[in-house]
């Protein structure tokens, strides 16, 4: 309402003021001119999905660039060398987003808060490295607005640093997951600092303890989200924390100091907590959880994972929790009783993940599902003992199932894939990978028309027929998995590409009988970001050329074990591919020269190659420094003897990670074969 | 300890343990403060196994349970628990004849600590006990079932005493409350314990114990002193506050007996000197350690006993110190004397107020003082108190700060000068900084080190002014697309604004942290390669 009244006053002004200039000039009138403010902003709000369209808009005239800098809000830039200019141009940024440039020092933080000042209310630092407290502090003391800040990662800041945090008076929300070096008196500097904070993230912070985060709770009495993964704590802060009024998301993965004895002083409940993640505290039992339990009444999401053996006695404790709605046991031991108890308990519950839980039977599963009726979200990846009279339970009480994950029942026979399609059409998201589904299951579940995510990979009775139901249908598919499914061919992926042209991630990893021509046919998919096609043969350069120039989102790229891609694909792909962040080239034919001319991809930051029988340690050398914003590179560790360690010096300085790898030139297997030592490993 | 019973065919192990003990003595007492002989009743509980003092009250107990089980093997007292509670019975009976008064507790406490220091004493028994089976395995069956026997009589005595104690409390036993628990006590001691141990041979030990009940409660005060003399025993850095403690006990003048110390017998390293070779010792039980090698008279259990207060039965006056300096307010000439409650305090005292602090912490050399005990104290602590508050106060705990700091708006935690101080660089790799520095220059491409000190602008100058070198690496190919990350492009004067402004960003509240100390400036790789720590 306010705004449409702003709206419609401002509008009339601005034409006239826009007509006097113009009219002033003469000469240079443009039509364009004549769009007021408020609509231009209204277009280029519209056009926020795709970075590069406001990109091209800015360029259509002097006035459209001035608005569209004034428009911007939100700025991710890729290099923090530029940032000066960059500041200069857009002065109304709110939101920083850093975490394309690797290294951010404390000069660049200088900057960007003497440019953007009062403005900035959140900046993102969770990738960047080589800034310290002093870099901070400028934030802190001139953004006075700064609300969000994101210090994910920072491992080598210190107590100093978080000191100079502690001046952003105005911080709601934190991360400081994996600052490894704070202590306590960091975090106390933070909790007595930041009083208004609402969201803080200690995750990894193995240095913080109950006295950090004892402060922290009496000091920042607004806090609604917690994260204490991973921390030294013990029973000394948790009544404290549990005393904060608005908590509401509390995690406490891996605190192994808290035991039983701990969670049973716990007296005043905690009426405000929706969310608790206790996965992998080894030391608690159903003991413990039934103390929290009963001071936690309100819990609307629990998780459970790792950890926890799922009985009788564990499922009764889920009794007190009456809004319960959403239980994750992934990896625990789990029996009947329990599984029973569970369904008797938590009448309404909307999410149930039980994967890679050992003891899930069909009997366990059929007691749940008699009495679940509502539940949306179902994970049972790796529940090997379950068969059809599991599905056969799940799909007919659970009719308006939107995800279901079922990675590896490969005792489900594949008559019951046809049940999943007959019974549950509400599906969005299918993961079948790895199990038994052929194409009469396909054909049914290609009713599932809502379906944007469908998991195939290693599905070996699948072929193209199934495909085509599945292209013809299923016209919002975004996601495809076809990893390892030997039976698809070029036509199957002409259904697809045809069928679904909203793809966005495609996987048609050691599909070997897959050609250039589904490469040229996925050309036509222009929201394609992520292509997979490691172990494909048949692909040549010709239709890498073809992604590259259709697929302008393509951000993410595997093309590892295709032997003729060369360098004539590479060039193509340097040119028009200039979203591509991530590239996997091990095995391929790419020489000095491909890997050089990816330089020109400003956006690229992961590169793997390993195996390339063309490269040169020079070439390489040279790619390695003409790629600015690499943040990762997998290289076999020969290269590391081969190359001047100054060369590597510069760019860990840059911002550069290497990871080094030293497994020797492997000759690629069959599918079956594949699996059958993937089954050997396993036993 | 009441050895004394020990039977003289087994005296050479026993003399055995004690030698080994003494020197254990020996090496504990070396630090403590002397005792004049006034002090000797109390040197009981400087028992070769005081090291154990702190452990356990418990053990006696569990002993004396399985003691009783096993004890209708013993031929000595078949019957000896039951006795008590005949006695105890008995007791009754005799206490409700007393006249009726309130139930005082102060002498309940003085019971209790008399309690405590009985069962320690038997406690340290036991460990000698233990720590001599397993020396010496071949132990005549006689030898333990004496030590049984000793240990029985000791623990009924303690059982006796705690029940008679408790019995003032028991609202069942109420018209015991009035009695005082000194009277009973005082017939605990004199009437029923040497009968009911009567028939063996640990009779005295017994009898001792009783009459030391009997002096304890006719002068609680000793009891109250023996428990500060313990205190000190077993933790004499804590002795500093008995000074303080006695500060407003308030006796009425004339109620103690004042004693006066001279100076030089308060300052004398030793108090006790051995008639035949006038070796000094601090303790009397040292003394009496040392007497054994002197020969075989001194190894009797009557020479190596605790020698007994005399005319223990007459009442005593209590006894109060005063400060032999004159004009001091603990000495007696004082206007407002306030006398001192041990021979320890008065040393103490004497050493803290009147002579000069000659022990200097070898950590801190600032902090003397003239009691070594106080310079032990300060030497666990010096330098510890790194838990800065940014009020300024120090804390020498971390849960201390923190209590500080939740308790009191405003406070923040002050981190430490040094880490602020020090580069972002991290200590590990500081090192391969250097050793980075140093390749880099063989190879005239110089980089500087890598670490995020702010030089990057200096480090990346250099890459850039220095390329034409490490292209011979890679010449076959063509440089022009290469930006170099756009390092060209950096703008040099940040620095300098940045170093302006940061000086008003640092007001003088958060001194504290000096930021401005940060390496921040341009340094070339040698000067930051000087400050990274090896």
């Amino acid at each position: 309402m306010k705004k449409a009244k702003q709206f419609q006053f401002q509008v009339q002004p601005l034409i006239n003021n826009n007509n006097n200039n113009n009219n002033n000039n003469g000469l240079s009138f443009s039509y364009f001119d004549l769009l007021s403010e408020e609509i231009v902003f209204t277009i280029l709000d519209l056009l926020a999905p795709n970075p590069l369209d406001k990109k091209s808009f800015s360029f259509v005239c002097k006035n459209f660039y001035f608005l569209e800098s004034k428009h911007r809000r939100i700025l991710k830039p890729l290099r923090s060398e530029y940032l000066p200019k960059v500041l200069t141009r857009y002065p109304h940024v709110t939101h920083m987003d850093l975490t394309l440039c690797p290294r951010v020092t404390d000069s660049t933080l200088t900057n960007i808060a003497s440019a953007c000042n009062s403005n900035l209310v959140s900046i993102d630092l969770s990738m960047s490295k080589f800034f310290t407290g002093v870099g901070l502090l400028s934030l802190a003391v001139k953004c006075e607005n700064l609300v969000e800040l994101d210090l994910t990662n920072a491992t080598e800041l210190k107590d100093s640093a978080a000191a100079m945090v502690a001046e952003a008076r105005n911080l709601e929300r934190l991360w400081m997951g994996r600052c490894k070096m704070v202590t306590d008196m960091g975090v106390g500097c933070i909790a007595v600092g930041c009083r208004k904070l609402k969201l803080l993230s200690l995750k990894w912070c193995v240095r913080v303890g109950d006295l950090g985060v004892g402060l922290i709770a009496v000091k920042c009495k607004d806090i609604r989200s917690l994260d204490l993964s991973y921390l030294p704590i013990s029973d000394k802060c948790l009544p404290s924390i549990l005393n904060l009024q608005y908590l509401e998301d509390l995690a406490l993965v891996g605190c192994f100091g808290i035991d039983d004895n701990s969670l049973a002083v716990l007296k005043n409940g905690c009426k405000s907590l929706k969310k608790l993640d206790m996965s992998s505290c080894e030391k608690i039992t159903h003991i413990g959880l039934s103390s929290i339990f009963s001071c936690t009444i309100c819990l609307e999401q629990v998780t459970l994972a790792n950890g926890f053996s799922v009985n009788l006695d564990l499922a009764d404790t889920l009794n007190k929790l009456s809004k319960l709605q959403s239980i994750k046991l992934d990896g625990c031991p789990v029996t009947c009783a329990g599984l029973g108890a569970i369904g008797d308990w938590c009448v309404s519950l909307k999410e149930l993940s039980l994967s890679k839980c050992s003891g899930v039977t069909d009997e366990g599963l059929t007691y749940l599902f008699t009495k679940q009726k509502d539940l949306r979200i179902l994970d049972i990846t790796c529940c090997r003992k379950i068969t059809d009279v599991s599905i056969s339970h799940i799909t007919s009480s659970c009719t308006d199932l939107s995800s279901l994950k079922m990675e590896s029942c490969t005792l489900v026979p594949r008559e019951a894939f046809i049940l999943i399609g007959q019974r549950c059409h509400s599906l969005e998201e299918l993961d079948l990978t790895d199990n038994e589904i052929d194409d009469e299951g396909l054909k049914s579940i290609s009713k599932c028309s809502k379906l944007s995510s469908l998991k195939l990979g290693l599905c070996l009775n699948i072929t193209d027929e199934g495909l085509a139901h599945i292209g013809m249908s299923c016209l919002g598919l975004k996601e495809l998995d076809l990893y390892r499914c030997t039976g698809i061919t070029d036509s199957g992926i002409l259904a697809i590409a045809g069928g679904c042209p909203g793809l966005e991630m495609i996987n048609i990893a050691y599909c070997k009988e897959i050609t250039d021509n589904s490469l040229l046919l996925f050309s036509k998919c222009a929201q394609l970001n992520t292509i997979e096609c490691r172990g494909c043969p048949h692909i040549t350069s010709l239709g890498l050329a073809a992604i590259a120039a259709g697929c302008k989102q393509l951000t993410k790229l595997d093309i590892k074990k295709c032997y003729k891609i060369d360098d004539a694909g590479m060039i193509p792909l340097a040119y028009f591919s200039q979203n591509l962040k991530q590239i996997n080239l091990s095995y391929s034919s790419v020489t000095d020269v491909g890997l050089l001319s990816l330089a020109s991809i400003s956006c690229l930051h992961t590169l793997t190659i390993l195996h390339l029988k063309g490269l040169t340690p020079s070439g390489l050398a040279a790619s390695l420094l003409a790629c600015g914003g690499l943040t990762k590179v997998k290289l076999h560790a020969s290269f590391k003897s081969l190359l001047p360690q100054a060369i590597f010096e510069h760019l860990e300085a840059r911002g550069c990670l290497f990871q080094w790898r030293e497994k020797v030139f492997q000759a690629e297997l069959d599918t079956k074969c594949w699996k059958l030592q993937l089954k050997d490993m396993m036993q | 300890m009441d050895h004394k019973e020990m039977p003289c065919p087994t005296a050479d192990t026993w003399g055995k343990s004690f030698s080994s003990g003494n020197e254990l003595l020996k090496n504990i007492s070396s630090d403590d403060t002397p005792l004049t002989s006034s002090q000797r009743p109390q040197q009981k509980w400087e028992d070769p196994s005081m090291l154990d003092y702190n452990t356990r009250i418990e053990p006696p107990f569990q002993d004396f349970k399985q003691r009783s089980e096993t004890q209708s093997s013993l031929p000595c007292n078949p019957n000896n628990h039951n006795k008590v509670t005949d006695e105890d019975v008995q007791m009754n009976g005799t206490i409700q004849i007393e006249k009726i008064q309130d139930w005082d507790p102060r002498a309940m406490l003085n019971n209790l600590n008399f309690l405590e220091q009985k069962i320690h004493q038997l406690q340290d028994l036991v460990h000698l006990i233990v720590g001599r089976r397993s020396q010496a395995l071949g132990r005549p069956d006689e030898l333990v079932a004496q030590q049984k026997q000793l240990i029985t009589a000791d623990l009924t005595s303690i059982i006796v005493q705690l029940i008679s104690t408790a019995g003032s409390l028991l609202p069942s036993v109420k018209p015991l409350s009035g009695t005082t628990p000194t009277g009973q006590l005082g017939q605990l001691g004199g009437l029923f314990l040497p009968s009911s141990v009567g028939p063996n041979g640990s009779v005295q030990p017994q009898n001792n114990g009783g009459s030391k009940v009997s002096d304890q409660s006719n002068q609680m005060d000793i009891t109250v002193n023996c428990g500060n003399e313990q205190n000190y025993n077993m933790e004499e850095h804590e002795s500093k506050d008995d000074e303080d403690a006695d500060e407003g006990e308030n006796l009425p003048p004339g109620s103690y007996e004042i004693l006066q110390l001279e100076k030089e017998e308060i300052l004398a390293p030793h108090t006790h000197f051995c008639t035949i070779c006038g070796k000094g010792f601090k303790r009397d039980a040292n003394l009496r350690m040392h007497m054994r090698g002197h020969g075989d008279e001194y190894k009797t259990p009557a020479a190596l006993a605790k020698p007994n207060k005399e005319a223990t039965s007459e009442p005593m006056l209590i006894k109060r110190y005063s400060c032999p300096y004159a004009g001091c307010k603990r000495n007696k000439d004082h206007k407002k004397f306030q006398p001192l409650k041990t021979i320890l305090c008065v040393k103490n005292h004497y050493k803290r107020t009147h002579c000069d602090k000659s022990y200097t912490c070898s950590r801190c050399n600032t902090k003397k003082f003239s009691v070594i005990a106080d310079l032990k104290t300060h030497e666990k602590h010096c330098g510890k108190d790194k838990w800065l508050c940014s009020c300024g106060t120090t804390f020498s705990r971390k849960d201390k700060l923190f209590g500080h700091i939740a308790l009191f708006q405003g406070h923040t935690p002050a981190i430490p000068l040094e880490e602020t101080k020090g580069p972002t660089v991290p200590p590990d790799r500081g090192g391969e900084g250097n050793e980075a520095i140093n390749k880099v220059r063989s190879i005239n491409f110089n980089f500087g080190s890598n670490a995020p000190n702010g030089n990057e602008v200096q480090n990346t100058a250099d890459v850039k002014g220095n390329i034409e070198d490490p292209t011979g690496y890679f010449s076959p190919l063509n440089f022009d697309t290469w930006n170099f990350g756009g390092f060209h492009e950096f703008p040099r004067p940040p620095y300098e604004d940045s170093e302006s402004s940061l000086s008003f960003l640092i007001p003088g509240s958060c001194n504290y942290t000096v930021p401005g100390s940060c390496n921040y400036t341009q340094k070339t790789g040698a000067e930051s390669s000087s400050n990274n720590p090896e």
